[in-house]
């Protein structure tokens, strides 16, 4: 799985780098770690707050309408966004591997098809929540009853605003950083510098924005 | 040594095959797919079952279960092909990955703490126990009269 080494390479002797990777990429992922701590304790507060609860709403129930569609499908809308995601990952993917190459119109193309996927979802998710404010969820209020027929509080609503805003924020500001790497690649800066780790760089973060999505989406919409 | 300077914290580079590469990608694609597609029926099936009142609960819980199962690995395939983790130096591998078990002890405690304090609850606050089992006025949520407007009125402050 990892990066064939031989045996008897002394990474820790002097001359070389030990993680053999770029100093800001490194920083990246221990961002990104730290980052998924975040997440993590937002989406574990949720889990602990649901669990102590005697009743909590009913997903399929709350999250059933698709624009145009209209009421009565439930998952419809998500998967739509899922897979937006996950289509956007792989344009990226595809982004820094014509990186590699050194194919600026490849890297051009495929950051301009991601960008437009991160526009969509965050499309989606305004839709989304302008539905549920209409029906009368926001912060500090939920009308949705429990699963059971059961009187709920307003901590799904809060925690459901709360979470998937955080990560829209995130989604957000990935579309800066991608629409940044796409007016430097034009330019040609990375022509200049020899090399596209930035784009990888951008790539990491935009990756981790869609596996946040994967645990959102298991959390609120799945369980 | 590489023939092209990179960084100067990158000692060898690894080449891959460019096609090979983009092979790889599509594959993963698609298992990211097929996973999904994998857990929206399990939601369904889920949403099924829930319709009938004696539904079996334990059942319940093993679908949602293999779901997380589904999850985690998606989230393995994206890390480890999309982010190429994979193929990095194990060494940097493992300051990512080892840091991220607290994780395992972040999740089993807080569940574990969350059913204490439902059940302490339920035992020692009589009140709270019986205003659960109240049933929910029954609204018309879904129709357009019940929106926001009406709402915040009703929540005073609350909302705002």
């Amino acid at each position: 799985m990892s990066q064939p080494v031989a045996a008897n390479t002394k990474w820790w002797s002097g001359g070389k780098s030990p993680f053999n990777i770029e100093y800001g990429k490194l920083m990246m992922w221990y961002f990104l770690m730290s980052d998924a701590f975040t997440f993590g304790a937002f989406l574990i507060s949720y889990g602990t707050v649901r669990i102590s609860s005697n009743g909590w709403p009913d997903p399929n129930h709350v999250f059933q309408s698709a624009p145009l569609l209209g009421n009565g499908l439930p998952l419809v809308f998500v998967s739509l966004m899922t897979f937006i995601l996950i289509v956007s990952s792989v344009t990226m993917v595809l982004a820094v591997h014509e990186g590699h190459n050194m194919n600026r119109k490849g890297v051009v193309k495929w950051l301009i098809w991601t960008i437009i996927g991160g526009a969509a979802f965050l499309g989606c998710q305004a839709w989304e929540w302008t539905h549920l404010y209409h029906e009368g969820a926001w912060w500090g209020s939920n009308p949705f009853p429990n699963a059971d027929g059961t009187i709920s509080t307003s901590n799904f609503a809060n925690f459901f605003f709360t979470i998937t805003g955080f990560h829209g924020f995130h989604v957000f500001s990935g579309v800066v950083i991608n629409i940044i790497m796409l007016i430097m690649t034009l330019n040609g800066t990375f022509d200049k510098k020899g090399h596209y780790l930035m784009i990888e760089k951008a790539g990491l973060y935009w990756h981790f924005v869609d596996l946040v999505w994967v645990f959102v989406f298991l959390c609120f919409y799945l369980l | 040594m590489s023939h092209q300077e990179v960084s100067p914290e990158v000692t060898y580079t690894v080449h891959h095959d460019s096609k090979e590469t983009v092979k790889k990608i599509i594959r993963t694609t698609v298992l990211l797919s097929v996973i999904t597609l994998i857990e929206l029926a399990l939601g369904y099936w889920i949403f099924f079952i829930n319709k009938d009142p004696n539904h079996s609960v334990t059942l319940v819980h093993f679908i949602k279960g293999v779901i997380v199962i589904l999850s985690l690995a998606k989230a393995f395939y994206i890390v480890s092909i999309f982010m190429h983790l994979g193929d990095e130096i194990r060494n940097m591998i493992m300051t990512i990955v080892v840091p991220l078990m607290l994780f395992i002890w972040f999740i089993l405690a807080f569940l574990w703490d969350g059913t204490s304090y439902k059940n302490l609850r339920n035992t020692y606050d009589r009140q709270h126990l019986e205003h659960s089992k109240e049933a929910a006025p029954v609204e018309e949520h879904n129709s357009e009269k019940s929106g926001h407007g009406e709402k915040a009125a009703e929540h005073g402050e609350k909302v705002h």
